[in-house]
Parts: structure tokens; C-alpha cells; sequence
């Protein structure tokens, strides 16, 4: 599974890079370093409603800094 | 559109026909470029510039030329028009008042061509016979015969502007290293830089049909141009001309700044490798000092590679104040990382070719660096980065940093160094008097550009490098994959 996060200039005022931390740790805690990868991309087209973050290029929505976690757990650790 | 503001007519002048060679590359029509379009600027009857039209058009033609990419046979970035340069009335040796018409006249019996002759108790040079050779000025006790240097050789600080026998202006080639200095100092406009703008206009076109992204990242010394509007609106228009995004190059700084860092508790010494003028200066005139240039890679070719790696099969332009980018992204060392360069006032051709007006659009936002990354673009910045980071990134070693701004600064500490007289172990050089915010391609040139650059830094959303260098570990692992 691939989980990318937009970097781009919208999504990273919105915090973007505090998500890529917290799926950094959640991969981590979870035990998914084989199974899940992270990657950043620069813009994934949605900069209104970011932060843009696919799943194997699904768009999940209304991902924060905050929100990251809950969302991780149901979409991604279920799908697995 | 409102008429342009440059900061010299000279500018002016190369916008036009950086214009509309961009405007006939979307129409079609360059193929009678170098005919037309000098006509179009000069319609006539009357000569505003030169002697007549017919030289106007014929330097026109030659700045066409040069917009369209200038002689490919030739490597250097920087060019010669001598047909402009020819018209340059500027005697070098010019005798003055204080002249008292002597017995001994050592100037005549030093001169090698016979140029000087004495009249009415004074001397006088011809200048069709004079070659600027300076005996002259130096044997005269008086100090009567002054040297009034051309701005295009006072402004290359390192040597490498000669002037020919038939008095036209040449660029040593082995000696030049592309800063661009007498670019902007020439009042006529002779000395052009070679631009890449038809590159840039194919790549967008072919994006549009191969569906391709193409980045741009823009230096951060543009926060100091395109006055008439704000930074998130050229964001927008550069969009506009068919970018999928725009980056700060400044991103790259700070990962170059990062790998700085862990490079020098390794080193003995260390020279910045950033600015690619002063690199060359290095590599050309002291290779025995090459040694000491850092290896890490420029931000231009850093944020560029990360780029890549995010999004495969894309395509990376890069938009700045600076003559020896041009040069730099063609180096093999980068990889192909850039696929084409081109400048402020090229930006500014383009976008007004294509009929955009920056100041009536909405804003786009522009936040991917941190503030030392941004303020590289000023002389001092790279230097301030390292001070004040050291101690976070483990740095044990006692840095003596030192910044050296301008080509004239940089080769009286190269000097130093190469007869192992330089106390300071991390060096900053920038070819341009100020940085990059004053670069040759600049759109405005000042000392207020600072204050522009400074409020930009403190304005990024990261106050610290480390962010960037996080993103940069997270895709070189995608490498890997």
C-alpha cells in the first residue's frame, strides 16, 4: 500500500508535514515499514481542501495534523 | 497592459525582443523573426538611439538572435554584440586640463602606434591609432592622461573582458565565469546573455500534449521583483503559462545548507557551492583550491532532484536573477536534474507575451521553505544559516565563516587562500555585489531588495531547515524502492 501526502505550498500551511510525522510514527508503532509506504508528492490537484493525502490513490478527506490518526486507523489499518 | 518599468533602457530594449520572439513561438511565425520584429520596434522614420534606423535594426536583429538562443557553437552564456558594441564613442585614455605640453612628452616616445602628437602645448591622443595600451597615463608626470575605463571592463572584476584591436569588446572564454556583471553594465547593450526562453516554451507546449507536469522553482530573490504585484500572484501567473506547480528553490537551499553542515565537521576548509560564478572562479583561475568546494549540490539541482523523485517523467524549470544557472544545469555533475533555465526579465517577457496580467489575479500561495533557505539569496545568508545552526546539527569544530560579497571580494580572499593566508575555514562567495537579489537578470536592482528578501525569510512558515531535510530523507528512500 502507498500512502502519499501533498508538500505543496497549500497543504503544508495546513500542516502537512507534521501528518507525514505522525504516519511516520503510526507506521512505525503499527508495525507496516514493509507493507505501508509513505511518499510525499507536490500537489496532488486538491489545494482547497488539503492536506491532500491519498491511500493508493484513493483520496482520503478532511486529513489534519489532528485528524490523521483516527483516519489512519479506519482506512488504513482496516483495509489491511 | 501598462508600459514595463526597467531599471535601464537597455532592458527595455530586450523585453521587447525577448516578446516577441515569445509571442511568434506561439504563433508560429519565427521564422521571419529576425527580419520583422526589428522593425516592428524601430517602425521609423526617425532614429532614437543610434544613427539611424538601419543600425537599430541591425542590433535588434542581433538581440532577436540572442532571445532565440544566440550561437550555439558558442559554450559561454555570455555574448558579444559587436555591432552595438562598435558605436561605444568611449576613448579609454583621455587627456585632461592638467596636460602642461612638456619638453620631454614621454607619453609620444612611449606610445607604440604614434597616437599622441602635440598640440597647441598640449597632447593629444588620436583615437583611431590608440589601442589602449596605458604607457602613456603611466609615464606621464603629471598624471595628466587618465584612464576613463569602459563599464563593460570596469565591471568584470577578474580580468576577462579584453578589448580587440578594432576596439569591440571580447570575452576571454577561459577566463569568464558567466556572473554577468557587464550584462547590466553595458549602457549600449552590447554584452547579452544567451537566453533559453524557446526551450522553455517547447516544453510547455509538449506538456500540454503528453499531459507531462512541468515544475518551476524560482529563486527566492524574486520576492524583490515584479513590484507591481504580489508574490502569490506571480505564483498564479506562472501557473498560468502552463505550469503545474511552482517550488521555491529556496526548499533545496536549506537541504544544501543541511548537507553544509555535515560536510564541514569533515572538512578542513570549505567553499560554498551554491553560486556556480564562483564556483568556476575557483575551478578557472586557482584549481589548486578546487579541493576545498563543497560537494554538495546547488539548491537549483537539490530541489530539482527532489522533485523528480516525487513525480517521475516530470520536467523542472528554473526561474532566477542569474546568468551562470544557464550555464550550470548543463554541467554533466547535475544529472539532467534541470531541464531548462531562464531569467526574471525572461519571465516578464513571457508572461506579458501571453497577454497575463499579474496584478489582476487571484493569489496562489508559496510555502515550501524554511527562512534560511530564502535568504540565501542575499550575501551573508548561507554564512547567517551556518552560525546559527551549528550547535543544533552537532558541529564540534570551531567555525570561522566568512562572507564574501562580489567577484572583486571573493578574488582578494582566493589570493589569500591559495598562498594559504586565509584564517577563515567556511567561505560564502556570491559573484554579485549583494547576492543573487542583485543578480545580472534582475527586473530591478537596489539596495532596498535586502529589506525584501529579510521580510520574506521571517515570513516562512519553517523557521528551521530541518522540515526539508525530513522531506529529503522521506524520498530517498522512494529512490530505493
Amino acid at each position: 500500500m502507498e500512502i502519499k501526502v501533498c508538500i505543496g505550498s497549500s497543504c503544508h500551511l495546513r500542516g502537512s508535514y507534521e501528518v507525514i510525522e505522525k504516519l511516520k510514527q503510526l507506521i512505525a508503532s503499527n508495525g507496516l515499514e514493509g507493507k505501508v509506504n509513505l511518499a510525499a508528492s507536490f500537489c496532488l490537484g486538491k489545494c482547497g481542501t488539503g492536506v491532500t493525502v491519498t491511500c493508493d490513490g484513493e483520496f482520503l478527506d478532511g486529513v489534519t495534523p489532528e485528524t490523521v490518526e483516527g483516519i489512519f486507523k479506519e482506512r488504513v489499518l482496516k483495509a489491511l | 497592459m501598462k508600459e514595463r518599468v526597467f531599471d535601464t533602457k537597455v532592458q527595455l530594449l530586450k523585453y521587447k525582443a525577448l516578446k516577441a520572439v515569445i509571442e511568434r513561438a506561439y504563433a508560429g511565425t519565427l521564422n521571419q523573426a529576425m527580419y520583422e520584429i526589428p522593425k516592428e520596434i524601430v517602425p521609423g522614420p526617425k532614429s532614437d538611439m543610434r544613427c539611424c534606423i538601419y543600425k537599430e535594426r541591425a542590433v535588434l536583429s542581433e538581440r532577436v538572435r540572442m532571445a532565440m538562443g544566440g550561437d550555439p557553437e558558442n559554450p559561454n552564456i555570455i555574448e558579444t554584440i559587436p555591432v552595438a558594441c562598435d558605436e561605444c564613442p568611449m576613448e579609454s585614455y583621455f587627456v585632461t586640463p592638467a596636460c602642461r605640453g612638456c619638453i620631454n612628452h614621454k607619453c609620444m616616445d612611449v606610445c607604440p602606434r604614434g597616437a599622441i602628437s602635440i598640440v597647441n602645448r598640449s597632447a593629444q591622443i588620436d583615437a583611431e591609432k590608440c589601442i589602449e595600451c596605458g604607457r602613456c597615463a603611466k609615464s606621464c608626470p603629471y598624471g595628466a592622461i587618465i584612464e576613463l575605463a569602459r563599464p563593460c571592463v570596469k565591471a568584470c572584476k577578474i580580468g576577462a573582458l579584453k578589448i580587440n584591436e578594432d576596439k569591440t569588446a571580447v570575452i576571454d572564454n577561459d577566463k569568464c565565469v558567466m556572473c554577468g556583471a557587464c550584462v547590466y553594465s553595458c549602457p549600449f547593450g552590447a554584452i547579452v546573455d544567451k537566453s533559453y526562453v524557446l526551450d522553455c516554451v517547447e516544453i510547455l507546449k509538449e506538456a500540454e500534449k503528453s499531459k507531462r507536469k512541468v515544475y518551476a522553482i524560482i529563486a527566492p530573490a524574486i520576492v524583490s521583483q515584479f513590484k507591481y504585484a504580489k508574490i502569490e500572484q506571480i505564483v498564479e501567473g506562472i501557473k498560468k503559462l502552463g505550469f503545474h506547480q511552482v517550488i521555491e528553490t529556496a526548499m533545496g537551499a536549506d537541504i544544501t545548507l543541511g548537507k553544509e553542515l555535515e560536510e564541514l565537521n569533515e572538512r578542513e576548509k570549505m567553499t560554498t557551492s551554491c553560486c556556480p560564478s564562483f564556483v568556476m572562479y575557483i575551478e578557472r583561475h586557482f584549481p589548486k583550491l578546487k579541493q576545498y568546494i563543497s560537494s554538495s549540490p546547488s539548491p537549483m539541482v537539490e530541489v530539482a532532484k527532489l522533485i523528480k523523485r516525487t513525480s517521475p517523467g516530470c520536467k523542472v524549470v528554473f526561474i532566477g536573477p542569474c546568468a551562470s544557472k544557464k550555464y550550470e544545469y548543463k554541467l554533466p555533475k547535475t544529472d539532467g536534474a534541470v531541464d531548462c533555465v531562464i531569467s526574471f526579465e525572461e519571465l516578464q517577457a513571457f508572461l506579458d507575451a501571453r497577454g497575463i496580467d499579474v496584478s489582476t489575479l487571484e493569489e496562489s500561495p508559496l510555502n515550501n521553505a524554511s527562512k534560511y533557505g530564502r535568504i540565501f539569496a542575499k550575501s551573508g545568508g548561507i554564512t547567517q544559516g551556518v552560525k546559527e545552526l551549528k550547535e543544533k546539527y552537532g558541529i564540534t569544530k570551531e567555525i570561522c565563516p566568512i562572507a564574501l560579497n562580489g567577484l572583486e571580494q571573493i578574488r582578494m580572499a582566493m589570493l589569500k587562500m591559495n598562498a594559504g593566508k586565509l584564517p577563515e575555514n567556511f567561505i560564502e562567495g556570491m559573484a554579485c555585489d549583494g547576492g543573487c537579489l542583485n543578480g545580472p537578470l534582475c527586473l530591478s536592482h537596489g539596495d532596498k531588495n535586502v529589506l525584501d528578501v529579510d521580510k520574506y525569510g521571517a515570513q516562512a512558515r519553517e523557521q528551521d531547515i530541518a522540515a526539508s531535510m525530513k522531506l529529503y530523507e522521506l524520498t530517498k528512500n522512494d529512490d530505493k524502492d
